[in-house]
């Protein structure tokens, strides 16, 4: 879930990493109290889940307090990318003599989370490191231990930078690293981190995602942000598909079959088991094929649960066919789910011999599920048929089909 | 297109204990996925929308008294 950056602030603050004299608020005659108390030049910063503030007319600068005002009515009014801003940040203008970019990521290729140092702030940190790579600075360390101040000084010295830098900004990144881990962060990013001409250093801006599943232990921190358990503050609005998929998996309390997001393919997926959903999403991807959806299935769904993802999945403009796989499974049976699959075809008016391109779900009572997809001339493969390897059967079966 | 309830799993029960109320709690009681339901005077009905959740835990076949209830498989 994202952060709005006002919220992003004040975690960040929460963590020991000085920040500006900013407040928000959602009025304009209270931009113009917070501008008078900053008492000098003032930036107005719509807040919204969304980039690309500056260039749709989201960030103003004020040179007083009723310029600050005036901004502040304009920017409330203004919607960027679709979304009105929750408030405003009023924040004071800062006498920068440098940016710097301080984040720390999720590595998923190494599995550990990566602190990133850049001594070119202000700029996305994907171009810096695009056109000049000996300015980004990166160090992972292990998610089971508190971040060390050395890794974090090592990181930032990869970049050159020396001296009093090196040593105020040092205990800056460790702490966002720290606040990283404790705060089952996804992404926490300082961009940028100014150092002003009275040589202190503040977090200018901040963004963070917090990982969706780490809502109940971070409640606390959310009652303090005021964000309630129905703001989900997803990337965009569900799809009627996925609110029907959700509607699926609601239908009763045995497993899981749903999580669905949209995509615009035409081989249907129904998938899942520890992990699987995932590997199988993209080895259909990269064998070439086009998912119409994903999903998770798994923890023993009632055949009428499987049946009802496979009926949606299924009545998707655009699906030729559907794939049913699976890692290896332990706690859902093959049986049930074959039940489910097949007998969304029947009753939807196929043959599920020619709309189910594969199933391979290894596992728990598979001789019982081979009996039934062998009585309707389904193909199915068993754990000796990697899940990669069944991803392409599905989509080679799909790509002779069209 | 209509299709049948039950594709995979049937359920047989004999006459003779159709009309046993005390059967009839037994097997509602036992099985999972509520095949068996109660009817007016206790007497046993079969939940046809039900059948395809059979889980073949043979509950209801050691519940009730021996050959009276059938799991049968249609697939086989």
């Amino acid at each position: 879930m994202r952060f709005f950056e006002y919220e992003a602030r004040e975690i960040v603050k929460r963590a020991g990493i000085p920040v500006t004299d900013y407040g928000f608020t959602r009025s304009a005659d209270e931009a113009r109290e917070i501008a008078e108390r900053i008492a000098g030049p003032t930036v107005i910063k719509s807040q919204v889940l969304s980039g690309g503030r500056m260039k749709a007319g989201g960030v103003q600068f004020a040179d007083t307090a009723d310029e600050a005002k005036a901004h502040a009515e304009t920017v409330l009014k203004l919607e960027i990318n679709g979304h009105m801003p929750r408030g405003i940040l009023v924040d004071p203008k800062a006498d920068l003599k440098q940016e710097y970019y301080l984040g720390v990521v999720w590595d998923g290729v190494r599995k550990k989370p990566v602190m990133l140092f850049s001594d070119m702030g202000g700029i996305d940190i994907e171009e810096v490191a695009e056109q000049h790579p000996d300015h980004v600075g990166r160090m992972h360390f292990s998610s089971r231990t508190e971040p060390l101040d050395y890794l974090a000084k090592e990181c930032i010295a990869q970049t050159g930078v020396t001296g009093r830098a090196l040593q105020r900004i040092t205990p800056i990144l460790s702490r966002l690293a720290k606040l990283f881990l404790e705060r089952d962060m996804t992404l926490a990013e300082i961009n940028p981190l100014g150092e002003l001409k009275d040589g202190s250093f503040v977090a200018l801006d901040a963004h963070m995602d917090m990982e969706n599943e780490a809502r109940p232990r971070q409640k606390a921190l959310l009652k303090d942000l005021e964000i309630g358990d129905e703001e989900t503050r997803e990337a965009r609005e569900a799809t009627e598909f996925e609110i029907a998929g959700e509607e699926v998996d609601g239908m009763d309390h045995r497993g899981v079959a749903g999580n669905v997001t949209e995509f615009d393919g035409n081989l249907g997926l129904v998938i899942g088991a520890g992990g699987g959903s995932l590997t199988l999403f993209d080895a259909v991807r990269k064998f070439g094929g086009e998912p119409a959806n994903y999903c998770e299935i798994g923890g023993n769904p009632s055949v009428a649960k499987a049946c009802g993802l496979a009926k949606l999945v299924l009545q998707k403009p655009g699906v030729d066919k559907i794939a049913v796989m699976m890692s290896i499974v332990s706690n859902t049976r093959v049986d049930i789910v074959a039940r489910g699959v097949i007998k969304a075809c029947l009753e939807l008016g196929y043959d599920p011999a020619e709309k189910i391109a594969i199933f391979r779900i290894p596992g728990a009572w598979e001789d019982e599920g081979y009996k039934i997809l062998d009585k309707y001339g389904v193909e199915y493969c068993d754990r000796s048929v990697s899940m990669h390897q069944a991803a392409k059967r599905a989509v080679d079966k799909i790509g002779a089909a069209a | 297109m209509t299709v049948a309830e039950n594709l995979f799993i049937d359920v047989k029960v004999d006459d003779s204990i159709k009309n046993d109320p005390a059967i009839t709690t037994k097997l509602v009681d036992a099985c999972p996925v509520d095949i068996f339901a109660a009817g007016e005077s206790g007497s046993l009905e079969i939940v046809t929308k039900n059948l395809d959740e059979c889980v073949l835990c043979n509950l209801c076949v050691d519940a009730a008294p021996a050959g009276t209830v059938e799991v049968v498989k249609l697939y086989e």
